[in-house]
């Protein structure tokens, strides 16, 4: 348990401490939330589609925390280039405890860095449903956090250098975001992309995450919540197997 | 306390430790010497149970450490051929750390943490971030911190690479007094053929994965003929450079170092 803690503990400490990554990372949401927020706002709004910042706002959200979550888990590799993973590795503490703790610690970094844009979202005309709603919200961060944590750490284990790391960010974590209805709704899209939207996991926090601040959903509530779960369980054991295989 | 009997290494192709055997005595201090590319890392990573032995038998205190990992890991502390610090913590950030994943307890720790960045001249300098400290400095911290959970081995992989004379010196002369002092066994890898000659009690020569020479630097000395055991070692292992494909840590290490311009 308290092997849990220092692991969580130290994430949180490298997080807070690096000012300028956490000022770099809000750049895209912001961009994001500004440029497409008020530059598609007319157009979506003469397609009778109501606000256009009501509906990207959770879409900005969750990918911030996806983006933060994936990194988090790929820091891995730092670990392992710059050789502190192996004074975790030949600690007495299972494999297991270290994969937890720092699923734990980097899903907490995602999940406050999910939060101040939610307060960027606040200050820039994002309402939600009611305040209430922000909680039901943050189930949704906890699960897409803990889900893409332990995706970075699966691709980590799997990767020993950066070389990868570009192939994995362009063809697997970008396209994710792009294809989950953060963006775009889903309604009256190619069969093609609605098919791609519905194999991944983001669409269904992102759906979550806007139907609990907005009341708009594309799926049922419980698919999202289940999808989620469900996934985030499997990722967590891939995470975990992968990472006890690690050999220095 | 350290007991190796026929341990083979192959890395696909490649066959890093070729059968080899060694014992280590408690109390003593041990060192591997060999060129680049002997087989030294590999085998310490096999001791403390970072690699899996391709055959042969380990013994580390009584148990195997590629059967009973935890219990293995407890019993040894280790300093590494390349940087193992959290850069972004403290030194006291990182020595807790460590004590923590090592179940010391509260007070021993801190009591131990202190006693040790005390006797490695870090006390001062314990609420400082990692990466400003220099590399002896680094150095001194990584001993100090192997040594918090009062292990019964300590295995330095070169510790003293690219480290001046003074500091050089003064770590070794840390190393022979905590010997004495708290009993420890020390397994060190070095390419400084003086250092080894001061503080080994005795010394395994390895070179393309085979012990090729054992014994105190003394017997090797007169087995060869030579006046230094750096005349022994070239003697044992011949003139020729060894190269070393560089690693994926080494191209990283590159990069990382054309950003921090």
């Amino acid at each position: 348990m308290n092997a849990i803690y220092i692991l969580w503990l130290r994430q949180l400490k490298r997080y807070l401490r690096s000012r300028s990554r956490v000022a770099a990372s809000l750049g895209q949401p912001l961009l994001y939330l500004l440029a497409l927020g008020y530059g598609l706002s007319p157009v979506f709004q003469r397609a009778g589609m109501g606000n256009y910042i009501q509906f990207i706002a959770p879409g900005v959200i969750g990918m911030t925390v996806m983006f933060t979550s994936v990194f988090s888990g790929i820091e891995l590799i730092w670990d392992r280039q710059f050789g502190f993973l192996k004074e975790t590795l030949v600690a007495p503490v299972p494999r297991t405890i270290i994969m937890a703790g720092r699923t734990l610690g980097g899903a907490t970094t995602a999940i406050l860095q999910g939060v101040i844009v939610i307060l960027i979202c606040l200050a820039i005309g994002f309402r939600p449903t009611s305040p209430a709603t922000l909680l039901i919200a943050l189930v949704y961060m906890i699960l897409i956090a803990l889900l893409f944590t332990a995706f970075g750490t699966a691709v980590a284990s799997l990767l020993s250098d950066f070389q990868g790391f570009q192939l994995v960010m362009n063809f697997l974590v970008i396209p994710m975001y792009f294809l989950s209805s953060a963006i775009f709704p889903l309604y009256g899209v190619p069969r093609a992309l609605k098919v791609l939207a519905t194999i991944d996991p983001l669409t269904y926090g992102i759906d979550g995450l806007r139907g609990a601040m907005t009341g708009s959903h594309f799926f049922h509530p419980a698919t999202d919540l289940a999808v989620l779960t469900g996934c985030a369980v499997l990722l967590l054991f891939i995470g975990s197997w992968l990472f006890s295989r690690i050999q220095l | 306390m350290i007991r190796v009997s026929n341990l083979v290494k192959e890395f696909g192709k490649l066959v890093a430790v070729k059968d080899i055997s060694f014992e280590v005595q408690r109390g003593e201090i041990f060192a591997f010497l060999g060129p680049n590319g002997a087989g030294k890392t590999t085998t310490i990573k096999m001791l403390t149970t970072l690699l899996k032995p391709t055959r042969g038998s380990l013994e580390l205190d009584g148990l195997d450490p590629a059967i009973d990992k935890n219990e293995a890991r407890k019993r040894f502390g280790i300093v590494f051929q390349d940087p193992s610090l959290d850069n972004e913590l403290t030194a006291y950030e990182n020595m807790d750390f460590h004590g923590v994943l090592y179940k010391v307890p509260r007070a021993l720790r801190r009591q131990r943490i202190e006693m040790l960045l005390r006797l490695f001249e870090l006390w001062d300098r314990r609420k400082d971030l990692i990466k400003t400290y220099s590399g002896g400095m680094r150095r001194r911290l990584e001993i100090a911190r192997g040594l918090l959970h009062t292990p019964k081995i300590l295995f330095l992989d070169e510790p003293t690479l690219g480290l001046d004379p003074q500091t050089r010196n003064q770590l070794w002369n840390h190393v022979r007094t905590l010997n004495a002092q708290e009993q420890v066994t020390v397994f060190l890898t070095t390419h400084y053929m003086d250092e080894a000659e001061r503080t080994a009690h005795r010394i395994a020569i390895i070179d393309h994965g085979q012990i090729i020479a054992q014994g105190t630097p003394a017997e090797l000395k007169q087995q060869t003929n030579s006046d230094s055991l750096e005349a022994a070692f070239l003697a044992l292992t011949g003139n020729t450079i060894r190269d070393e494909e560089a690693g994926a840590a080494d191209q990283m290490r590159q990069v990382a170092r054309m950003f921090r311009r």
